[in-house]
């Protein structure tokens, strides 16, 4: 296989009953690339990322990320990547640094890694006046970004957002990016979905998903080129509309 | 073994950090076992009796002094017929009858034994069941008096008779049942709530997506609450014991034993249930009708299981609550081993088993 492809996916079905979810999907993700994946409430963006993280089995076709199968080799999967679901996903009722601490503390690191993370995660983000504050006294912006942060505790090759930036102000959004593109340069491959079609704009490639089938693949300046379309969000309608 | 560390200190963390589970944790079994405790005494004082006495002889005279010098029983009415009994007893003037049989007296020296009946209004079991222990002692002390200087063993028999609720089997042995309930609420409610509220906030997909194994999830969330059901149940027989005198007659390392099993059965319930309700209302509500209520009115803790209809009393099978109960009262106050009570072990052993094995599929299926 092509070591720069850290995602692979050939022809990856889910069904549900009679209903396919996830109808035959095919594409690569690069290293370092910020992969888009969008589609409309119900198209089966979460499913198939469900498939690719390892909590869901696929019904029928080939995956392989980080190097590994999803079907036979979900638990190593699982130590490579980093996940954060749209639901925002910290411990409400434990400071700042122990919810770090926990969630190094279940991917295997060491008591001193933990500490050298968290002391410059803390120092990256700022935090440092409310490291040891619940974390649910935090705004959702702060919550958000911390919550990013603790994805990549482990140094994953691949982090997956679900929806990253439901319910936050344009400005945390940017900012948001801004640690996006920081996890990018350092090699971390992106896998982001999200309805925001701004938000797709700042992706190296965008697939759009429609009732299960991944309609267009290409990097934003192609797919509007592609679909005579301004913007990303006239693409979409117009894939979208069918 | 580290990661399972930190799980677990992360669970304390959540319990210590929520004023409402550390008040149904601590709060509630120690006030459960005092308010039981002081509401249902056993102490009698200046209860009120009526003496049908058929011989009217020195025996019987001595022995009515008796009972009326001691604090416990006035003595309010002397009837004169059998007839008179029921009618005391509805006018609610007395709590007892003494019954003393014809020629007492004669009887016991010709037979070397004498009858007389307690007859006791067990509308309230508790107090009749005690006015019945009371005036046995009474009669036992005064059969050591006699027999003292006389060579031949006089045997005066007390023979007891329960009316209005022949059964009598609810009594005082409160102590079971707080216990059933407290670890039952502890366990599973405590642990089906802990586990959806994880579900709710979505930090279970982050876990399930973590190099943890579900099952090491599972584990690191019911741990803590085996730990402190332990607890619970050391403060609950500690407070029995020495606040209530409550004797424990058997082993308390087979009480002990018995204990964890019945834990380690309501935490497979309380896993059950996280895995079928999404939220934590939920899992409260089904707790509370599905596993409180039942213990409550089916275990025998309250309702003697006997004096129920047939079909409440099949039901009352399924009830691991039921057999717990029996094993305890058994080990607390008949002071039995595991040879009596090893069918009942065994049924809660295959209860916990069963529970476990259901839970385990159920929680695989919602993996996929």
């Amino acid at each position: 296989m092509n070591n720069n492809k850290v995602i692979q996916v050939e022809g990856l079905t889910k069904m549900f009953g009679d209903f396919t979810a996830v109808n035959a999907i095919t594409f690569d993700v690069e290293k370092g690339e910020i992969f888009g994946f969008l589609g409309a409430n119900g198209a089966g963006k979460t499913t198939a990322m469900k498939m690719l993280i390892g909590i869901s089995n696929p019904t029928s076709g080939n995956a392989n990320v980080a190097g590994f199968d999803v079907f036979t080799n979900a638990e190593d999967i699982k130590k490579n990547i980093g996940y954060m679901s749209q639901k925002f996903a910290l411990y409400d009722d434990l400071t700042v640094r122990e919810n770090i601490t926990f969630f190094g503390g279940i991917y295997g690191l060491s008591r001193k890694r933990i500490k050298e993370k968290s002391d410059a995660l803390i120092e990256e983000l700022g935090l440092q006046n409310v490291a040891n504050k619940l974390v649910g006294a935090l705004p959702l912006g702060w919550k958000q970004k911390l919550s990013f942060s603790v994805s990549l505790i482990h140094d994953p090759k691949i982090v997956f957002l679900d929806e990253p930036t439901g319910g936050v102000d344009p400005i945390t959004r940017r900012q948001f990016w801004e640690l996006i593109y920081k996890a990018a340069n350092q090699g971390t491959t992106v896998f982001v979905t999200t309805h925001y079609m701004d938000e797709a704009e700042y992706c190296d490639r965008v697939s759009i998903m429609v009732n299960g089938k991944i309609e267009a693949l290409d990097t934003p300046k192609k797919l509007k080129e592609q679909f005579k379309a301004e913007n990303m969000n006239d693409v979409f309608l117009k894939l979208a509309r069918g | 073994m580290k990661r399972f560390i930190g799980f677990i200190k992360k669970e304390f963390y959540h319990i210590f950090r929520d004023r409402r589970s550390l008040f149904i944790l601590f709060g509630m079994p120690i006030a459960q076992i005092l308010l039981f405790g002081f509401a249902i005494t056993n102490e009698i004082n200046n209860v009120d009796i009526a003496i049908l006495d058929h011989s009217k002889d020195a025996t019987t005279k001595e022995i009515i002094n008796k009972i009326s010098a001691s604090k416990y029983f006035s003595i309010k009415q002397i009837i004169e017929k059998e007839a008179d009994i029921e009618s005391v007893f509805q006018k609610g003037h007395v709590k007892a009858v003494l019954n003393f049989e014809k020629d007492f007296s004669k009887n016991l020296i010709k037979d070397n034994k004498a009858t007389v009946q307690i007859i006791t209004d067990a509308t309230d079991p508790n107090t009749a069941n005690t006015i019945s222990n009371y005036v046995n002692a009474i009669l036992q002390q005064y059969q050591k008096d006699v027999n003292k200087d006389i060579t031949i063993v006089y045997q005066i028999i007390p023979e007891t008779r329960m009316v209005y609720n022949p059964e009598l089997k609810s009594v005082y042995m409160f102590v079971p049942g707080v216990m059933t309930i407290i670890l039952m609420l502890v366990s599973a409610m405590m642990t089906s709530i802990s586990i959806t509220r994880e579900k709710e906030l979505g930090t279970m997909e982050i876990l399930l997506v973590s190099p943890l194994k579900p099952f090491q999830v599972i584990i690191g969330k019911v741990f803590p609450y085996i730990f402190l059901s332990i607890i619970n149940a050391v403060v609950i027989v500690m407070l029995s014991i020495f606040i209530f005198k409550m004797p424990v007659e058997g082993s308390l390392f087979l009480l002990a034993l018995e204990s964890i099993l019945f834990i380690i059965s309501a935490l497979a319930l309380g896993i059950l249930i996280s895995t079928i309700s999404a939220t934590q209302q939920t899992a409260m509500m089904i707790s509370l009708m599905g596993l409180m209520l039942p213990v409550i009115l089916l275990s025998g803790f309250i309702f003697p299981i006997s004096s129920m209809p047939l079909p409440l009393q099949v039901i009352s099978n399924i009830i691991p609550a039921k057999w717990f109960i029996i094993i305890i009262k058994g080990i607390m106050l008949k002071g039995v081993g595991i040879q009596f009570i090893w069918k009942e072990t065994l049924i809660l052993l295959g209860m916990t088993v069963l529970f476990i094995a259901l839970s385990v599929k159920k929680y695989k299926i919602r993996l996929e």
